[in-house]
């Protein structure tokens, strides 16, 4: 395929190295701020040789940030396990309501699947705000607003759908043949299900759980309307932080670099199930 | 795939046909249940969107019909928030397809160097947009921010990103591109991966030219996969918030007032609950509008694929 002349290679990798620049670029660039002070942020013109601090992280990891209006206190890492909490609880809620429905979906054949399939599908294509903001005032009558609860819920409109796709599509790529012989050999529909179905598309239930951990964190909007300080997620918190810390930059970075860090680690770790879900998922629908 | 479907629930003495129809129904009804219940705020949205109703002045609340949305006609704040979200969709769904396109097919060969950068340039995806933004917002700081820091070096010195009218939607448009022209790239990664060799093997030896195969026969057999792409994108990007609320709130005055971050502000800021709700109703309306004609002819050309298969 490579007959390509010598110039063309050259342009090529000249292109993947700006593009790696690019891309690249501002996660680096933050991950160095994280370990300065504001004299060496502050600098111009900026720097890559300083030394290296880890006030930042001590300061929000032990809560107390020095300003120069005095100590503050931040909740920082209580929004970390915010969002440790909400994201875990919402997608294993998600396995174990939508990896049934996916099964029923792959296998099944009854009145109204492709209905049912395609409402679920479609709540991703609604705007997040037409349904937050009633929401909002309908949480503050029931007392949601503000609990674990009402935010894990609302989270299963992220990783519900995402769930029931993926792993529907791993579940129809499983030939069926070995549960019918299973199944013939006496054991019931829930032992096939659990016993040969779920193992056999374990990649893709692990792909589509994983997915949705990573789009479950990274939400913003959700926790935005209906969620304030205490039960705040890292995306939230780290923007109201920007305004509570005024310009103790270092110590935004250092904010910032934690809360990609779950993320980017699982995405590093889990990259080929990653993109084999993402392409199965998206395309084969 | 439905011929399996046919033949998988194999029968079982034990289990009454009456629990074998009801079963498919007990095992998918939770969780449309869970997400079926949104349908309510949904209903009360599209109830609130017909109403005189703001937040501050309760005794004024009443039904309106189509008030809100008439009011609209002549609402010029309204026909800038159409315009900025048009502009900021088209302009994030073309670059961000070329972008992506153009690292897709330059990753397209696997090599071991190749799927290294492949797994590098996920990672911007995987980042929540909101604390992108942030990211940027940090390295576009007038004061010590490295990207003014970078354009004064080469003569734009008073070059003020997002807080400037004339660059705020390039700023944001900006940040847009880093963080999901990855997901293009790698839907048109995986399905480049995925064609079938023979038409270019076949091209390589008539001695086709580059252009005519990468025209008569990349791109068609590759449009399925950019059509899911943009389909993906553009319901994204019309519905965009985190970034520019993240970013700029909607300002510079009203430089970048999408959709949704005008709704917000409306429901708190203004607490124009009705005005809000009308705005939102437009843009689901939009959003349908838009899946169903790409999903509608997404299905016809997989259907056409398969028929050549």
């Amino acid at each position: 395929m490579d007959h390509s002349s010598p110039l063309v290679r050259v342009l090529k990798s000249i292109a993947l190295t700006l593009i790696v620049l690019f891309f690249m670029f501002p996660i680096v660039w933050i991950f160095l701020m994280s370990f300065q002070n504001n004299d060496t942020i502050l600098r111009i013109p900026p720097s890559l040789f300083f030394q290296p601090t880890l006030g930042n992280y001590t300061a929000l990891i032990s809560g107390k940030l020095q300003s120069s209006a005095g100590t503050l206190d931040i909740p920082f890492m209580h929004n970390l396990l915010n969002s440790v909490i909400l994201s875990t609880v919402s997608v294993g809620i998600a396995l174990v309501l939508g990896v049934p429905a996916a099964y029923a979906f792959a296998r099944f054949k009854f009145i109204g699947k492709e209905d049912i399939a395609f409402t679920l599908l479609s709540f991703r294509f609604a705007p997040p705000l037409l349904v937050l903001l009633p929401l909002s005032l309908y949480f503050q009558e029931i007392h949601l607003s503000d609990t674990y609860i009402g935010l894990i819920w609302v989270y299963q409109l992220i990783a519900l759908p995402l769930i029931l796709w993926i792993v529907r599509g791993y579940f129809e790529d499983i030939s069926p043949d070995i549960e019918s012989a299973y199944r013939v050999s006496g054991h019931n529909w829930w032992q096939a299900l659990t016993k040969i179905a779920i193992p056999l598309a374990g990649p893709g239930i692990a792909a589509a759980g994983l997915l949705s951990f990573i789009f479950c964190w990274n939400n913003f909007v959700f926790a935005l309307i209906l969620a304030s300080a205490d039960k705040q997620p890292v995306t939230v918190g780290a923007l109201a932080f920007v305004t509570a810390s005024g310009i103790q930059y270092g110590q935004i970075a250092a904010a910032i670099v934690l809360s990609v860090t779950p993320t980017l680690l699982l995405a590093l770790y889990a990259q080929r199930y990653l993109v084999e879900g993402l392409s199965l998922g998206a395309v084969k629908g | 795939m439905s011929t399996l479907a046919e033949t998988a629930p194999p029968r079982r003495k034990g289990s009454s046909p009456a629990f074998r129809r009801a079963l498919p129904y007990l095992l998918s009804m939770p969780a449309l249940l869970v997400c079926v219940a949104v349908l309510v705020p949904f209903v009360t949205a599209v109830y609130y969107s017909m109403l005189r109703y703001r937040l501050n002045l309760p005794s004024m609340k009443g039904f309106i019909w189509f008030g809100n949305y008439i009011g609209f006609l002549g609402d010029s704040e309204f026909w800038n928030t159409v315009y900025v979200s048009l502009a900021y969709t088209v302009l994030t769904v073309v670059v961000e397809l070329l972008l992506g396109l153009g690292i897709a097919l330059l990753l397209r060969k696997q090599s071991r160097i190749n799927n290294f950068i492949s797994i590098m340039l996920l990672l911007p995806l995987m980042t929540a947009p909101a604390i992108a933004a942030l990211m940027w917002k940090l390295m576009t700081n007038p004061n010590f921010g490295v990207l003014s820091y970078l354009v004064s070096l080469v003569g734009l010195s008073d070059f003020r990103w997002a807080s400037s009218p004339t660059t705020a939607l390039f700023t944001v448009v900006l940040v847009d591109t880093w963080v999901y022209t990855p997901f293009i790239m790698i839907l048109l990664l995986a399905g480049l991966r995925s064609l079938p060799p023979q038409p270019f093997e076949a091209a390589a030896l008539d001695g086709v030219p580059t252009s005519f195969v990468f025209f008569r026969i990349t791109l068609p057999m590759l449009t399925p996969y950019i059509i899911t792409a943009v389909l993906f994108r553009l319901l994204d990007s019309i519905q965009q918030f985190d970034i520019i609320y993240a970013m700029t709130q909607g300002g510079p005055g009203n430089r970048l007032m999408v959709f949704q971050v005008e709704s917000y502000l409306q429901f708190f800021q203004y607490t124009n609950v009705g005005k809000s709700a009308a705005m939102l109703m437009i843009l689901w309306a939009i959003t349908y509008f838009l899946s169903n004609v790409f999903i509608k002819n997404w299905l016809k050309l997989r259907e056409r694929a398969r028929g050549h298969a």
